[in-house]
């Protein structure tokens, strides 16, 4: 047990001297959740829109109205013509344009008919589409309003209504996701190449030779990333609360073990590199390649995995941040029970003990 | 140097596929004596240290180190071998003391026996002013006759040294050779592996590995006697030019 003490203060030692691991292990979190909360949002907020008014009359100057006071756009001025349009398109400065014919409130009053153009700059679908929508929704409200007490017969309103997530924010999207990856790079990454830094030191050898047992220098040294992990958990909850509004809706002991298990399986992971790779570098791409790079892709925190190729889907299951992001995202946002999400804790803790199993084994007691 | 066998190595063998790394050597190594380990680049010393300290696992043949068993109580000579590896084995980024303190726990040190040998080691190797500082700023030579004496720490009976001196000037090579002697004097069995000829001169003997086999074994002048050389390099060169198997 004093062996088992001396290791893993020494493992200490190593952290608090080497600036860009301590970066890594603490700075990195709070940049991801700072830039992942507040400058990659798949929100869509002030963006530059030219309005082309053909018609200067109430209606089409009562819709630019409504369209300036959103907080979705930014409405951009100097646009007198068609022959406008194209450069500030072309040179970024506007995503969307509104274009309102001649004569538009005469038509809309006169024919019951009135067309607007709306033009987006499709380079990126997405964004075109959901300004195109937010825009259209704008419109149709002016026209309900127009409607006023008249009644139209069999009109459907739909109502709709965003369940847990009401002001439908990215950041409800993230915390779960960044906190997947951050626990990837902390324990998968952070261990195997502690571990291969011994064996490239040689210092590997002396400690193979000595008494110790192979699977205490394996625990001892996940445990220093294992309490700093609890340490980036923390950081990253109290981030997502207090700064970035994103509540827990569950049972926090529960949402903090779900948490822990997958600290546990990525350290699992993280020796098994650690048993495949010879040298730092081999360590670092195995873990960005094998484990970063599907933990983005793959889980569902920026592609949702029901759009994915069947095979994709089948790979996904597989990659154990995807059953962690299902996890803390039904319980944390959805603030669901242990009876919601036992069936992806037990494959978590099933694949948690097959990677232990398989990485004790592969570590080597005799360096062949 | 008594008549006690502390090492006793009989037809050890190592294969890789089917690579004969180490063939059927034999030999033994009394208590108290230093007995140099020579070879070429890949002629399997290596190999052969590692089977004896237990981090490769021997193919075929049988062998006892420090009285036990290296098939059955592999485990149990670790705490009687200490070993120095051929790259330098100390933490950089840990200090001196930090060092010793690490070695000497995860050897199963009381702290009490910890800071007695810290007290001792540090004056030893007159780096009492240096506890704190960082591995990584001294100077090779202190380095490595700090390794030495970390592998020491725990008073083996056997300590292997892989290719200790290397890189360093003649005058440090003496002062670790002096260290050597002590421990051999203090009853300590060192089984060390060189390139320099000169070192092969200062061991009470000698085996010399070629192509995986030991070719060569006995005192530095018997062995001149023996192949007719004026000195160790002669020796060594006769027979490293016999060899089939190229350096690695």
């Amino acid at each position: 047990m004093k062996q088992f003490i001396y290791f893993i203060r020494k493992e200490f030692y190593h952290l608090w001297r080497d600036p860009r691991t301590m970066f890594i292990l603490f700075g990195m979190p709070l940049m991801q959740i700072l830039i992942f909360g507040f400058a990659l949002t798949n929100e869509v907020k002030n963006t530059r829109i030219a309005i082309l008014d053909n018609a200067k009359d109430d209606a089409s100057r009562a819709i630019i109205h409504e369209l300036e006071a959103s907080r979705y756009f930014d409405v951009q001025e100097d646009v007198r013509s068609n022959a406008d349009l194209e450069p500030a398109f072309r040179t970024g400065k506007i995503k969307m344009a509104v274009v309102f014919p001649d004569r538009f409130q005469d038509e809309l009053l006169h024919a019951n008919k009135a067309p607007i153009q709306l033009i987006g700059d499709a380079t990126d679908p997405n964004v075109a589409n959901t300004l195109t929508y937010y825009a259209s929704a704008i419109i149709l409200d002016y026209q309900e309003n127009l409607k006023g007490r008249e009644q139209i017969p069999y009109t459907i309103n739909t109502e709709m209504r965003m369940l847990y997530n009401p002001q439908m924010k990215g950041s409800y999207n993230f915390v779960p996701g960044v906190m997947a990856m951050v626990l990837m790079l902390v324990c998968a990454m952070m261990t195997s190449i502690s571990i291969v830094r011994e064996k490239e030191l040689g210092t590997m050898e002396v400690i193979l030779v000595s008494p110790i047992i192979p699977i205490r220098v394996v625990i001892a040294k996940m445990v220093p990333y294992f309490l700093l992990s609890t340490v980036n958990i923390a950081s990253i909850l109290l981030l997502s609360v207090f700064v970035l509004d994103v509540p827990i809706q569950g049972n926090l002991v529960l949402l903090v073990a779900e948490c822990l298990l997958f600290t546990v399986t990525v350290l699992a992971l993280g020796l098994l590199i650690s048993s495949a790779a010879d040298s730092q570098q081999t360590a670092m791409l195995i873990s960005l390649m094998g484990l970063f790079l599907p933990t983005v892709m793959l889980s569902g925190f920026m592609f949702p995995v029901e759009n994915m190729p069947i095979p994709l889907q089948v790979i996904s299951n597989i990659v154990p941040a995807k059953w962690f992001y299902y996890i803390v995202k039904n319980v944390m946002i959805k603030g669901l029970g242990f009876t919601y999400v036992w069936k992806e804790t037990l494959i978590l803790v099933g694949m948690t003990a097959f990677f232990m199993t398989v990485s004790i084994k592969k570590f080597k007691t005799r360096l062949e | 140097m008594s008549e006690e066998k502390v090492i006793s190595v009989k037809d050890l063998t190592k294969q890789f596929g089917s690579f004969t790394a180490v063939d059927h050597i034999t030999f033994d190594v009394y208590k108290g004596e230093i007995f140099g380990f020579l070879g070429a680049n890949g002629a399997g010393k290596t190999t052969a240290m590692r089977m004896l300290c237990g981090l490769s696992f021997p193919t075929s043949g049988r062998a006892t180190v420090a009285g036990l068993d290296l098939f059955k109580e592999a485990e149990v000579i670790k705490r009687r071998i200490g070993y120095m590896s051929q790259k330098f084995s100390l933490y950089e980024d840990l200090a001196v003391k930090e060092n010793i303190r690490f070695y000497g726990g995860i050897y199963g040190l009381t702290d009490r026996q910890i800071k007695t040998k810290m007290e001792y080691l540090l004056h030893q190797l007159k780096l009492e002013d240096k506890a704190n500082t960082l591995v990584r700023s001294l100077p090779l030579g202190w380095k490595q006759k700090l390794s030495f004496s970390v592998a020491m720490l725990h008073e083996p009976q056997i300590v292997f040294l892989d290719e200790p001196t290397g890189g360093v000037d003649p005058i440090t090579r003496r002062e670790f050779w002096n260290l050597i002697y002590q421990a051999a004097a203090g009853g300590t069995t060192v089984f060390v592996t060189t390139h320099y000829m000169d070192e092969a001169e200062y061991c009470n003997r000698v085996s010399i590995m070629v192509d995986g086999r030991v070719d060569a074994l006995g005192s530095p002048d018997e062995l001149k006697r023996q192949f007719h050389a004026e000195d160790m390099g002669q020796v060594f060169l006769q027979l490293a030019r016999k060899a089939v198997r190229s350096a690695d």
